[in-house]
């Protein structure tokens, strides 16, 4: 008897690899097409970013000097190329308005949004997906019902009014959360001048650091704004999760399973789930994405120094380095979300390997 | 250190959460600290050369000293700064100024008359938006080290010409003449700016606190300075927080975890009526709102159309209801706290005495007009309430909503018709809205003066410009006052402006803070004076 020979072994990596070199090539034409954009849009705004920042009192001497020298004089080719370059050298220009590097107030803002959307994130997982669960399962009872109207509200009441009143309950009038900010001025003297920063974000160094009185401290602040973030993002998977298992429910292999009298729960968390988890892994992205942006409303009202504030205020201010930089960091932390959950997809789903 | 805000925190919210009953917690700032929330995006630099923004400037205001003061409880008075004496040469253009021994900066090095000449001269040679105030005397980056010399305590200000002596000095109280120390300023220049980048981030002053910590749109840490020269301060630590929503303020206030709140709605405000935690301190700030009428449009250049509009303003109807507590009804283009400022209010909301006018104009009615206002909810307000008043009168104003700057834009270019403006002095000295509002030397399009208010609406203002040119250079301050008061008068009474409003402002503090200053519409705020 001969045996077949057996297939050489397949690298199970190799797919994933090319997925990364495919995903890097699409982040880069991504962020070029979006650079384009955003480039072309701040030209054609009828605001004047050099008016906008030298103010009434400038002479238009003063006001063709600045152009000049931020080289806005130039074609609109020539400063695009120039700004591409720049950016790939990892430089992304100084900003109009306070005369620093973009890349550096970036480093600032930003892991102050992505402690509060991880966090946001988390929450919102965490409690949508079992309500998804939960609804898919029982549609029509009265736990389907209650997800429903909670994650209505979720989508339906503005931000910023939840915010208030959040703020107005847990911490005016109950007394459980701290206030606005990210840390009480105490706390962030001592997190600025005695403790070491690894990454920006208060929760991990302050942990790092041992400083664990700083650590409560920042928790006390960052609860409300990440349990908002997290209620927003918890209604729309939540609502997802809901449709994907219902859809996922009424499948052949599902009533085979319940035939051969595999307990419920395993037939929902393990043989469902497992389906699910490809759409689902898409929608958290998205949100955790979305997340990522920075609420400017959140913001606002939390008085929390993220990406959101700083691209609006950039935007009033015309400052299109600090806007055109902020726009690379929100169009890179959409592609590599996006490619995340591909290789993601790729793990969970065996069929998507090939 | 208070449980609230400690990890305890998070171990009572987990109690409670358990149903455990919360402890009554009550916050409160400790005794030497002083927490005060406002918005301060406004920013641009902290370097008091290149600052220009209400926020750096009241910043600055606390690490860094100028050589005169005003006095806030006399408007238009000096007092001694780091300079114990001043004195004006017989030729009117030379200015000596002696400096007090004994002063330190932050850094421990002595103030010398070489870091003051040195300050004025950075001012010119960095040449940053505000420099204007200094190089206004003939002051270029190319003759200052000649214009400004100093030898032994004494520094010397030479000008180009003769000004009123109360001009300059009113000038050397502004922020961008502030003195500061040469020796670790230029230790830490970087590519020739003369230490601009340190600057925007570290303080070199000999106020009473030095900085200890600034992170723009997210607040500032000042720490007071021992042995300071004006005696210690009481506060020891100024936290400044960004906090740019007005509501969160209050709540932060009524809860005791800030002491001052300095961006707060009039509902907010009304809000802490019959809260005894909160007193609110009344202030007034120096910007002035006006309508300016373009006339290169026919009909708004006749003088009793421009009457008429000055009685269809309903001044007092605006203050009570939609400016309540924001703004105060004022005619003149001088904010009150200004040498010569004008307090009186002549013009009232007269429908019928306006339409018997705009009737005696003979232009005919109804009169369309394009009224450029900023997309902004105050400015919104104030133009329904124009749109209805004007209305009556026979004149339509249609509304042409853009940005600050597409509005800024549309003015500079005299492409209005009417528009609603706010103007702020940029020194405290009359001549700053004086020259702006009642000077224009050439008002042909070419001239392209968009310095002038006047040149930008296109308005001629005769005699106004000569009686300006010489009130800058009366060197008896009364009779210099007086210039002012009946340049105003006519200028309120017969040009292309409809004067309306000055800025209030409306801080709200805990009730053990005392000594809080705001700075008025001359000054800054001040932090040393503040005891709790």
């Amino acid at each position: 008897m001969t045996s077949t020979p057996a297939p050489p072994p397949r690298n199970r990596l190799l797919p994933v690899v090319t997925q990364i070199l495919l995903g890097l090539g699409t982040l880069a034409i991504t962020l070029l097409g979006l650079l384009l954009i955003t480039f072309v849009i701040a030209r054609v705004v009828p605001t004047d970013p050099v008016l906008s920042i030298v103010g009434e009192r400038a002479t238009e001497a003063q006001i063709a000097a600045i152009r000049e020298k931020l080289g806005l004089d130039l074609p609109l080719w020539q400063q695009f190329f120039i700004y591409v370059w720049d950016a790939m050298r990892g430089d992304l220009g100084t900003s109009i308005k306070t005369g620093a590097p973009v890349a550096s107030e970036i480093a600032r803002y930003f892991p102050a949004t992505l402690e509060l959307a991880t966090l946001g994130t988390i929450f919102g997982t965490l409690v949508g997906v079992p309500a998804g669960v939960l609804a898919a399962t029982r549609p029509g009872s009265i736990a389907d019902q209650i997800v429903r109207v909670v994650g209505l509200m979720g989508y339906s009441m503005p931000v910023f009014w939840l915010g208030l009143i959040g703020l107005l309950v847990f911490y005016g009038q109950l007394d459980w959360v701290s206030g606005p900010g990210r840390l009480d001025p105490t706390y962030d003297m001592m997190m600025e001048f005695t403790l070491t920063s690894y990454t920006g974000m208060i929760l991990i160094d302050s942990a790092l650091n041992g400083a664990w009185d700083v650590f409560g401290n920042a928790v006390s602040h960052i609860i409300l704004p990440a349990g908002l973030l997290g209620y927003v993002s918890m209604a729309y998977i939540s609502r997802m999760t809901r449709s994907f298992m219902m859809n996922e429910l009424g499948q052949e292999y599902i009533t085979t399973a319940r035939v051969k009298g595999m307990p419920e729960w395993r037939v929902v968390w393990v043989h469902a789930m497992k389906n699910v988890a490809v759409p689902l892994i898409t929608v958290i992205a998205l949100s955790y994405a979305y997340l990522l942006e920075g609420s400017v409303l959140t913001e606002t009202i939390f008085a929390w120094p993220g990406l959101g504030s700083y691209i609006t205020d950039a935007l009033f201010s015309a400052d299109m380095p600090a806007v055109l930089g902020g726009t690379v960091v929100v169009g890179v932390v959409f592609v590599t979300l996006n490619m995340a959950s591909d290789i993601l997809y790729r793990l969970v789903d065996p069929r998507a390997r090939t | 250190m208070h449980l609230k805000h400690g990890f305890g925190r998070a171990a009572a919210l987990a109690a409670l959460m358990a149903g455990t009953a919360p402890m009554a917690l009550m916050a409160e700032t400790p005794a030497d600290t002083l927490v005060v929330a406002d918005a301060i995006d406004d920013i641009v630099s902290i370097d008091p050369h290149e600052a220009f923004e209400f926020s750096g400037v009241d910043l600055n205001n606390n690490t860094y000293d100028t050589l005169i003061e005003l006095d806030p409880t006399k408007p238009g008075e000096l007092v001694p700064g780091l300079a114990e004496s001043w004195s004006v040469a017989d030729d009117g253009m030379t200015y000596t100024f002696k400096i007090k021994s004994g002063i330190t900066f932050s850094s421990g090095n002595p103030l010398t008359a070489e870091d003051a000449a040195g300050s004025l001269r950075r001012v010119v040679k960095l040449n940053k938006t505000p420099a204007f105030i200094l190089t206004q005397f003939g002051l270029t980056p190319e003759n200052v080290d000649q214009m400004i010399t100093f030898e032994g305590d004494t520094v010397t200000l030479k000008t180009d010409k003769a000004y009123a002596p109360s001009f300059v000095y009113n000038c050397l109280t502004a922020g961008v003449a502030n003195i500061v120390d040469m020796k670790t300023v230029m230790a830490n220049e970087a590519e020739g700016d003369m230490g601009n980048a340190w600057l925007k981030a570290n303080s070199a002053g000999t106020g009473a606190y030095v900085l200890r910590s600034f992170k723009p749109n997210e607040g500032y840490v000042l720490e007071a300075r021992t042995g300071h020269w004006r005696g210690d301060a009481k506060i020891k630590n100024v936290f400044m927080q960004h906090v740019p929503e007005g509501a969160t303020q209050r709540l932060l206030l009524e809860k005791g975890d800030i002491d001052i709140g300095r961006e707060l709605t009039p509902t907010d405000i009304a809000g802490f009526e019959g809260n005894a935690d909160i007193k609110v301190q009344n202030d007034v700030g120096g910007q002035v709102y006006y309508l300016a009428l373009n006339q290169k449009k026919a009909e708004l250049a006749n003088p009793k159309v421009q009457e008429a509009m000055r009685w269809a303003v309903d001044y007092v109807g605006m203050t009570d209801s939609i400016l309540k507590g924001q703004w105060v009804v004022h005619q003149a283009f001088l904010p009150q706290g200004f040498l010569g400022a004008l307090t009186e209010t002549p013009y009232s909301l007269d429908v019928e005495k306006a339409k018997a006018l705009m009737a005696e104009s003979g232009v005919t009615l109804p009169l369309e007009v394009k009224f450029t206002v900023r997309n902004n909810q105050e400015r919104l307000d104030i133009a329904t309430s124009l749109q209805n008043t004007f209305a009556q009168i026979g004149v339509n104003l249609v509304l042409d909503v853009g940005d600050g700057a597409q509005g800024l834009e549309v003015y500079r270019g005299r492409t209005h018709e009417i528009t609603l403006q706010t103007w702020g002095p940029d020194y405290p000295d009359p001549h700053t809205n004086a020259s702006t509002f009642a000077m224009n030397p050439d008002n042909s399009d070419e001239a392209g003066n968009t310095g002038y208010l006047a040149w930008r609406t296109a308005w001629e203002p005769g005699e106004l410009h000569a009686m300006t040119e010489a009130a800058v250079v009366e060197k008896d301050t009364e009779k210099r006052k007086a210039m002012y008061e009946e340049i105003q008068r006519k200028h309120r009474d017969n040009s292309a402006f409809v004067m309306m409003f000055q800025q209030a402002r409306q801080d709200a503090v805990r009730a053990n803070v005392a000594g809080f200053y705001a700075g008025g519409a001359t000054d800054s705020a001040s932090y040393w004076t503040v005891t709790k």
